[in-house]
């Protein structure tokens, strides 16, 4: 919902990076801060190829209230969800502490 | 914040400061699904017994809007006298925590299904407006279980165990705009506001607002603001505050913790606050940070939500009658006094007295009861007084056995703490507890006697015709019954016999 931004500097990356939990080298960094103004700049070309009376599309059909029923369907048995899982232990998922959370 | 921060006492605060509020408040909805997938929502299943690879995100899962969900989502923002959104979408907000399996969490960002509302709450006879910014759909979290090393369960091991049954289940997130009312009030506005919205939402039957159950949850932003000056303070989120008590409870500790930083010359931070029940007091979450960027965009996998003005104007009609119009036929009904309709709606037993005179109560004994002794019994026990463990079926039936004389008042109060202690129904509880009340003469007789024998004085008196001095008889025949003695029958007999 935001404007692209037009430039993207290394501190840029480095924050993306965190938002999205990847754990990035010196030399990702400096690489991926070349690489992404770049793509940014073909997207601004489709950009630009829209007038202001286009309106930007989140959804690609022209559809709305796609709705259901409020009716219930079978689950996956808790064996089933958790077999996806790489580790379990009462039951539930086990995963491990996120870095920086309480 | 840490362990010597200073408090200033509220009223003292209320001197240099005025509080600014904000509430919000998340209903999960009763739907019989989750809002974007067939499973089930019932509370309290087995772990991981109600997901699918919709609430679960497994590749390729298409989620579809429940349309039940949306109803009860533009009937919500009806009763909160809200526009509803001619065309509204659904937008991802990202972040990374193992209670969502998506990495994001479907909300809403600036186009709510239902805005611009108000609610008029009332507080000591004032009529107060809450202004309500936003109401949008979303959907609940997973539960984790933390486990930490140092319960020792896994040496040094530090890791979460998630349960998705509770993950996509419909929430509707209210948002009120900033509520600034005069500082005394405030705490008790706080929680009328929110005792307001259980009541008004209850009504429509959409969602069982427990609070207990989490099912209604509740979120108290606070900022102070200098005593004549308009600029706002950096106000603290205190999360989860789950009974209406606690409500009030959490506006008056940040007001006494906000003015005792900013009386130190030192900042508010900007953080969520944890609520602790036990000590009425608030500790620092988790600052807000980078962290906090949730970075929405419309959700792609989803149609955009367009309720036709028919259809919102069908669902209008299905609206119950309005909070003050209902009130005011209530205590019409009932027979009130402008202050016991004032002390039923500050004790939060508007809904349990109706109830209970539905069931064939008279409003004056549901008044008495809920009024007297249950709201006594939650203010002492610090609980709401729908969380006692007493419901208006109980109290109906309790009333029934004191309307056939099997019990009196006296040992309703025992009836009801038999009730709250888990040992049955009114009924039961009468008969293990041995409480009913004996009006056999041959019982009764045999205690006047021995009454009358152990207080010649008072037995002489009342052959000389002084009928009051029965009263110390019928005191002695009680205090030997245990309070069991129909008191009525006991007088009839002394008079009979020095007669
Ligand atoms: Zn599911």
């Amino acid at each position: 919902m935001s404007e692209p931004a037009k430039g993207i500097s290394r501190t840029d990356v480095a924050h993306l990076a965190g938002l999205a939990r990847i754990d990035l080298s010196d030399a990702e960094l400096d690489h991926l801060a070349s690489e992404l103004p770049a793509i940014l700049e073909n997207v601004a070309i489709v950009q630009r190829a829209a007038g202001d009376d286009v309106e930007a599309m989140s959804h690609p059909l022209p559809v709305n209230n796609v709705f259901r029923e409020d009716v219930e369907v079978p689950c996956l048995t808790p064996e089933e969800a958790l077999a996806m899982a790489p580790a379990s232990e009462q039951q539930r998922f086990l995963v491990p502490k996120i870095l920086g959370e309480e | 914040m840490t362990a010597t921060e200073t408090l200033v006492p509220f009223d003292e605060a209320l001197t240099r400061y005025d509080p600014v509020m904000g509430l919000e408040i998340h209903i999960e909805l009763n739907t019989a699904t989750k809002m974007f997938c067939g499973c089930p929502t019932g509370f309290g299943a087995e772990p991981n017994t109600q997901t699918c690879p919709v609430c679960l995100a497994l590749p390729g899962a298409l989620p579809v809007v429940n349309a039940k969900a949306v109803e009860s989502a533009i009937r919500m923002g009806l009763a909160l006298n809200c526009e509803i959104a001619e065309w509204c979408r659904f937008a991802r907000k990202n972040y990374f925590y193992p209670d969502m399996p998506k990495n994001f969490q479907t909300s809403q960002y600036d186009e709510p299904i239902a805005y611009d509302g108000y609610v008029d709450v009332d507080v000591d006879g004032e009529t107060y407006r809450i202004e309500i910014e936003r109401a949008h759909m979303e959907e609940d979290t997973g539960k984790s279980l933390h486990v930490g090393g140092s319960t020792g369960r896994i040496q040094g091991a530090d890791f979460s165990l998630v349960d998705y049954n509770r993950a996509g289940i419909p929430l509707i997130e209210i948002v009120t705009r900033t509520i600034e009312v005069p500082g005394d009030k405030a705490p008790a506005v706080a929680r009328a506001y929110v005792s307001h919205v259980r009541d008004l939402i209850g009504g429509l039957g959409v969602s069982d607002v427990r609070m207990d159950q989490g099912s209604l949850r509740a979120d108290v932003n606070l900022s102070l603001k200098p005593k004549g000056s308009s600029a706002l303070g950096t106000r603290s989120e205190t999360k989860n505050v789950n009974s209406f008590r606690s409500v009030e409870r959490a506006v008056r500790f940040e007001v006494s913790r906000h003015a005792g930083i900013l009386d130190a010359g030192g900042k508010v931070i900007q953080e969520t606050r944890h609520f602790h029940e036990d000590t009425g007091t608030t500790s620092s979450g988790r600052e807000k940070s980078d962290a906090d960027d949730y970075r929405y965009f419309p959700e792609p996998d989803l149609a955009p939500v367009s309720p036709s003005r028919e259809w919102v104007e069908e669902l209008r009609k299905t609206l119950p009658e309005p909070p003050a119009v209902r009130r005011a036929r209530l205590q019409a009904d009932w027979g009130f006094s402008d202050l016991d309709m004032r002390d039923t709606i500050g004790a939060g037993a508007l809904d349990l007295i109706t109830a209970t005179v539905e069931l064939g109560t008279t409003p004056q004994a549901a008044k008495k009861w809920w009024l007297g002794e249950m709201a006594r019994r939650a203010n002492e026990t610090g609980v709401d007084i729908d969380a006692l463990g007493i419901t208006p079926q109980q109290v109906a039936e309790i009333q029934k056995l004191i309307d056939d004389g099997r019990i009196n008042d006296k040992l309703a109060r025992e009836v009801f703490d038999g009730v709250i202690a888990g040992e049955g129904t009114p009924e039961e509880v009468v008969v293990a507890r041995k409480l009913e009340v004996v009006s056999d003469d041959g019982a009764l007789g045999a205690a006047v006697d021995r009454a009358i024998e152990a207080d010649p004085d008072a037995a002489q008196k009342i052959r000389d015709g002084k009928q009051a001095a029965a009263g110390a008889l019928i005191g002695a025949v009680m205090k030997e019954m245990r309070g069991q003695a129909d008191a009525g029958r006991v007088r009839e007999l002394i008079i009979e016999k020095l007669s």
